[in-house]
């Protein structure tokens, strides 16, 4: 709130020489020092996956994910996500509405139950969904009386993707409508607007980056889950697994050219996801220089 | 405190004139508790139908009490590590301009981006006594994949980014003209580091470190790739859930399950006043 009302003070990034640079040579040790330890755990593992994807050569390349397990992981996982993402985007903007646009009593409680799944390890996320669905879980005997399958079959991988992904929507919208108001939207009712043209006309603009930002996020991780889907999915080729699952399978089986050509894919997904929000980020900070 | 005395009356109109509140909150109400709260719950009614001291041998035997010491050891440290480097990354890339900066910036995000069993399998690959960086190590009789070592190199990997956009912006924020005013006043670079920039970002340092630490513990796909997995030694405890449940050990994973849930909500709890904190700090800058 107070980052609204203050008048901004423009902050040059670099700072001015008076008195609060470093020495040169400093400046070159630390730049050397950080870019040092990025290069040990980012720069070098980035550049191992597809080196060791590639090591020999493209044909291989090509029949590693071309492999009639490996179509079919990448069908699962793209089917997961799309289950996964869309039913996340409807909770997120809906309880960005709730909680950004009202006040009710129990707010911040539910801003931080909102938030629960990520602090619960994937594992257990795994977990709760055997304890109800499971052959010996809550709804077990009943699930197996209808013949219906939730664990190691594609519901539960998608049961737990929900879980793990349910606050990456939300989390982004929320401090973005809280910081926007209500004013705009109240300003269109006045004018005779309904609720739903309100959303899809005030609304929705006003949040469009945001939303597109939480959605991006919320994607890679539907797509690069593994210790929740792990745990249920019960790792059946060509029917149950996920692209993560199927990384794990080969390099278990040792073919590790073939593992990390299916991981190759996972992070050309992660760069683009980068590439995606970083563009989102600049067009963000455009539209709050520019109000 | 104006600001929200400023807004007041706004937020009585809301009541009346947007539409929509019932909806969006029952459905949000609904869909939480469906997808995450009686889920959750359901570990806490399981092992509530264990006895106490079958939940209590469960949890306190060896390998158990093993893979508790290695989890949060390595969590712990790996914290540490992204503590110190996360804020030197940060400065980095606020104060100074080098070529590839905008990149590296966007790429600080990777661990968040990249599902962790390709980071874990390619960890794994480069610190392995035939790979890239473990190669290096090797010949002085240091091995850093399949031990304990191993389990701390994933973790900083999956940690890296928090400390370093929690920072960040509140260094960005920083005003010059309070370190020239110390620079004026005779200090040192270096005690205008520790006098007024620290006291400044401990908060969100901390916070930083604490989301590090508690995405740390629950960490299993980057890290069991690379930790070799051997009882007592190099066991995480995510992993341990997983063994029970592959022995149907329902009962003895729930309980683990449980000990987790219960700290990782404190750790939740912790993060939140830290947070809390950061806010205050910031808004009083």
């Amino acid at each position: 709130m107070s980052a609204v009302l203050s008048i901004p003070v423009p902050v040059p990034s670099v700072a001015g020489a008076r008195g609060n640079q470093e020495s040169p040579v400093i400046r070159w040790i630390l730049i050397g020092l950080a870019l040092g330890f990025l290069t040990l755990f980012l720069f070098v593992p980035l550049g191992a996956v597809f080196h060791e994807a590639l090591k020999k050569g493209l044909a291989v390349y090509w029949r590693a994910i071309t492999d009639p397990d490996a179509l079919s992981a990448i069908r699962l996982t793209l089917l997961t996500a799309a289950i996964a993402v869309p039913l996340n985007l409807v909770f997120g903007v809906a309880a960005a509405w709730a909680i950004a646009k009202f006040e009710f009593p129990g707010k911040s409680i539910l801003t931080t139950l909102i938030d629960l799944p990520f602090s619960v390890s994937p594992v257990i996320a795994g977990l709760v969904f055997v304890l109800l669905f499971g052959a010996q879980g809550w709804f077990g005997p009943w699930l197996q009386a209808h013949d219906i399958r939730i664990i190691f079959a594609v519901p539960g991988i998608v049961l737990a993707t929900v879980f793990v992904t349910f606050p990456f929507v939300a989390r982004e919208l929320i401090p973005l409508m809280q910081a926007q108001g209500a004013e705009e939207e109240e300003a269109a009712v006045v004018l005779g607007a309904s609720g739903w043209q309100t959303f899809w006309r005030v609304t929705l603009p006003n949040i469009k980056w945001g939303l597109l930002y939480g959605v991006i996020l919320c994607n890679a991780r539907a797509m690069g889950e593994f210790g929740a889907v792990s745990v249920v999915s019960g790792h059946i080729r060509g029917a149950t697994n996920t692209m993560p699952l199927q990384v794990e399978i080969l390099y278990n089986e040792y073919s590790f050219v073939a593992a990390f050509a299916v991981a190759s894919l996972l992070a050309l997904l992660a760069l683009l996801t980068l590439v995606v929000k970083a563009i989102v980020e600049t067009r963000f900070q455009g539209i709050q220089e520019s109000e | 405190m104006s600001a929200s005395a400023l807004r007041l009356p706004t937020l009585r109109r809301r009541h009346t004139v947007l539409a929509g509140f019932g909806l969006a909150l029952g459905f949000t109400l609904l869909y939480l508790s469906l997808i995450v709260l009686i889920p959750l719950s359901a570990t806490f009614f399981k092992a509530a139908t264990m006895g106490w001291s079958d939940f209590w041998a469960a949890v306190t035997s060896p390998r158990v009490v093993a893979s508790y010491r290695l989890t949060f050891g390595a969590s712990f440290l790996a914290a540490l590590v992204n503590a110190v480097f996360g804020t030197l990354v940060a400065w980095v890339l606020v104060r100074y301009s080098f070529p590839g900066r905008r990149v590296v910036d966007a790429l600080v995000d990777l661990p968040f981006a990249l599902p962790t069993a390709v980071a874990g399998i390619t960890l794994a690959a480069i610190y392995s006594g035939n790979g890239w960086i473990g190669q290096l190590f090797e010949p002085y009789g240091i091995k850093i994949a399949f031990t304990p070592v191993g389990v701390l190199v994933a973790l900083i990997f999956i940690g890296l980014p928090f400390v370093v956009r929690m920072v960040q912006p509140v260094l960005q924020e920083l005003e010059p003209e309070l370190e020239e005013a110390a620079a004026t006043l005779g200090a040192t670079r270096l005690q205008t580091f520790a006098r007024v920039i620290f006291p400044t970002i401990l908060p969100a340092l901390l916070t930083g470190f604490a989301l590090a630490f508690a995405r740390a513990i629950g960490e299993y796909g980057s890290v069991i790739f690379i930790a070799g997995n051997i009882p007592l030694v190099s066991e995480i405890t995510p992993l341990l859930i997983i063994t029970k449940l592959e022995q149907y050990d329902y009962a003895g994973a729930t309980a683990i399950a449980v000990v987790m849930l219960v700290i990782s909500f404190i750790l939740l709890l912790i993060i939140n006043l830290l947070q809390w904190w950061t806010r205050r700090r910031r808004g009083a800058a």
